[in-house]
């Protein structure tokens, strides 16, 4: 296809532009884009973030959100307590305004960590040696309580009773714990 | 100021060419982002609350310093002048972000820069360990030690089910972006950087030019990271990353090898050619310095070219750049000033190679 506007290069960016309800389409070739300032998202350098990616990413939420609703009812505003947010702000600049957010738009955002990373949603990385308390010791039995299986399939009792007798003392800590915590 | 003198002030100890596989990797970064729970994030917070963070971690580092960094200094972004801001930036010290964009920012910086640490960017604290050649696990380390160091007294956002919070969704977790900056001459000449990018985007780890626009890439250098930061640990990303960089790297010197085999003369004569126009050249733009910088850097390494020192690469290139230049000449330069004032640069400091080669 020939741009539209030169008639010369070929056309290279295809868009469908919709005002006050009329469609129009517009093929372009990259230079005449730009002299008509047409470039809204490749724009100059700097127009084109992964601020602009992410929102497109966000953005495919609602529209599956929304099946089934009455259109005309008003929508509960999704918004953070301790910041205010909305939801709807947060697509805009994919920037979360404090720790609570997370906690506020849990549901909307599991499936967006997911296609963030390449299908994970929990974290297996470093845990905070002070904040993060408790998670230690469950993260620690939790390995062992997996090593323990294995060596009991194995039929290997003696490494497995050693196990058993480990995971014991990390529950006696972890009430402890808890219990001090109280 | 003599040229000598403002290169040894304005190299950091991540320019030099001392490292393991320094010939290719140029050098070894990790970024770790923090926030801290009670305060909102940069997009949001108050300045209150901004001067509130840097205060809490001026404090940190008065109070009992970090022994292995020595002497922290502190940066307020308000303070400095555009310029200054510009000449960390291009030293990779500080982000863009930070210098441009951010409400009372502030950064700590090692004796050695090899430590930065940047307050009130897009997240509360972003921990940054740049070290020369291939070292990542080396950087980590020490980015882990100041983590835990500066979490002994500030509560940081973290949830148990995905990690550290922050402030955009594609850091969360581990908040790691790893990175290696890599020289890789061989594998452009011989075509194989198309073929290989797009396999290792698909290992979710990103490669991009580091210097210059979109995909090209100024000087053969290019930038290996990771993507993805939720769901695996802190040492796998940088054992991953490691093991594509190891690839690269034999890769490269494979290539160095066919190179030297298939086209000897001709390479000789492009490096030489190269070594020409750069202590030749009276005026010279950034692109073409940067190609030459990078012909003669590989000359270098393949040992074409005996008595120059290895790390002319990594300094010119940060030497070169639009704010150093103009540091360099003390006020603001037009583009075709920076041309020239390039030119002459880059003619002083290899001329500087045959004298001390002389005494």
């Amino acid at each position: 296809m020939i741009c539209q506007e030169c008639n010369q290069r070929p056309a290279t960016l295809h868009f469908t532009k919709v005002v006050n309800g009329e469609k129009a389409e517009f093929h372009l070739c990259e230079k005449c884009a730009q002299e008509k300032g047409e470039m809204f998202m490749l724009g100059s350098g700097s127009g084109f973030s992964i601020n602009n990616l992410l929102a497109g990413l966000l953005n495919i939420q609602p529209a599956f959100q929304g099946s089934g609703q009455d259109p005309f009812q008003q929508e509960k505003v999704l918004q953070c307590e301790q910041c205010s947010l909305t939801f709807q702000q947060f697509i805009k600049v994919g920037r979360f305004g404090c720790a609570s957010c997370y906690e506020t738009f849990k549901d909307q955002l599991t499936p967006i960590l997911r296609r963030l990373h390449s299908g994970n949603s929990s974290h297996s990385g470093k845990i905070p040696a002070r904040i993060g308390g408790t998670i230690h010791l469950r993260r620690n039995m939790d390995v062992l309580k997996n090593q323990l299986k294995e060596m009991i399939s194995k039929e290997e009792f003696e490494r497995a009773a050693e196990l058993r007798d480990e995971i014991r003392k990390l529950e006696k800590q972890l009430n402890a714990d808890q219990k001090g915590g109280e | 100021m003599s040229l000598e003198r403002f290169i040894n002030q304005a190299i950091s100890s991540w320019m030099s060419a001392e490292g393991p596989d320094s010939d290719i990797v140029l050098s070894s970064r990790i970024r770790l982002a923090r926030n801290i729970k009670q305060f909102k994030f940069p997009t949001l917070f108050s300045n209150e609350e901004a001067e509130a963070i840097i205060e809490k971690i001026k404090a940190r580092v008065e109070h009992s310093s970090f022994s292995k960094l020595g002497e922290m200094e502190l940066l307020l972004m308000d303070s400095l002048q555009p310029l200054q801001k510009r000449v960390l930036m291009e030293k990779h010290l500080i982000s863009p972000h930070l210098a441009e964009n951010s409400t009372h920012g502030a950064c700590l910086l090692s004796e050695n820069e090899e430590v930065s640490i940047m307050i009130n960017e897009e997240d509360h604290i972003r921990i940054q360990c740049l070290f020369p050649g291939f070292q990542l696990s080396e950087a980590l380390n020490m980015a882990n030690e100041i983590d835990d160091w500066l979490e002994e007294e500030a509560d940081y956002a973290f949830d148990e089910g995905i990690g550290f919070l922050t402030s955009c969704p594609t850091n969360v977790g581990t908040g790691l972006r790893a990175s290696v900056m890599m020289h890789l001459p061989g594998l452009v000449l011989t075509h194989q950087m198309n073929r290989i990018i797009p396999a290792i985007n698909q290992l979710g780890l990103v490669v991009r030019g580091i210097y210059g626009e979109g995909s090209e890439a100024l000087g053969n250098i290019f930038q290996v990271s990771n993507q993805i930061t939720l769901g695996k640990s802190e040492e796998d990303i940088a054992e991953d990353l490691k093991s594509v960089v190891s690839q690269l790297i034999s890769q490269e010197r494979s290539a160095r090898q066919a190179l030297a085999k298939t086209s000897n003369i001709q390479l000789e004569d492009r490096v030489f050619r190269s070594y020409g126009v750069l202590s030749n050249s009276r005026i010279i733009e950034s692109k073409e310095a940067a190609q030459c910088l990078s012909d003669v850097r590989l000359g270098i390494d393949m040992q074409y070219i005996k008595n120059i020192s290895k790390n002319i690469l990594n300094e010119l290139m940060i030497l070169t750049q639009p704010g150093f230049l103009q540091q360099y000449a003390g006020g603001p330069l037009r583009p075709h000033e920076r041309d020239i004032r390039r030119a002459s640069l880059i003619r002083e400091r290899l001329k500087m190679e045959d004298q001390e080669l002389g005494g």
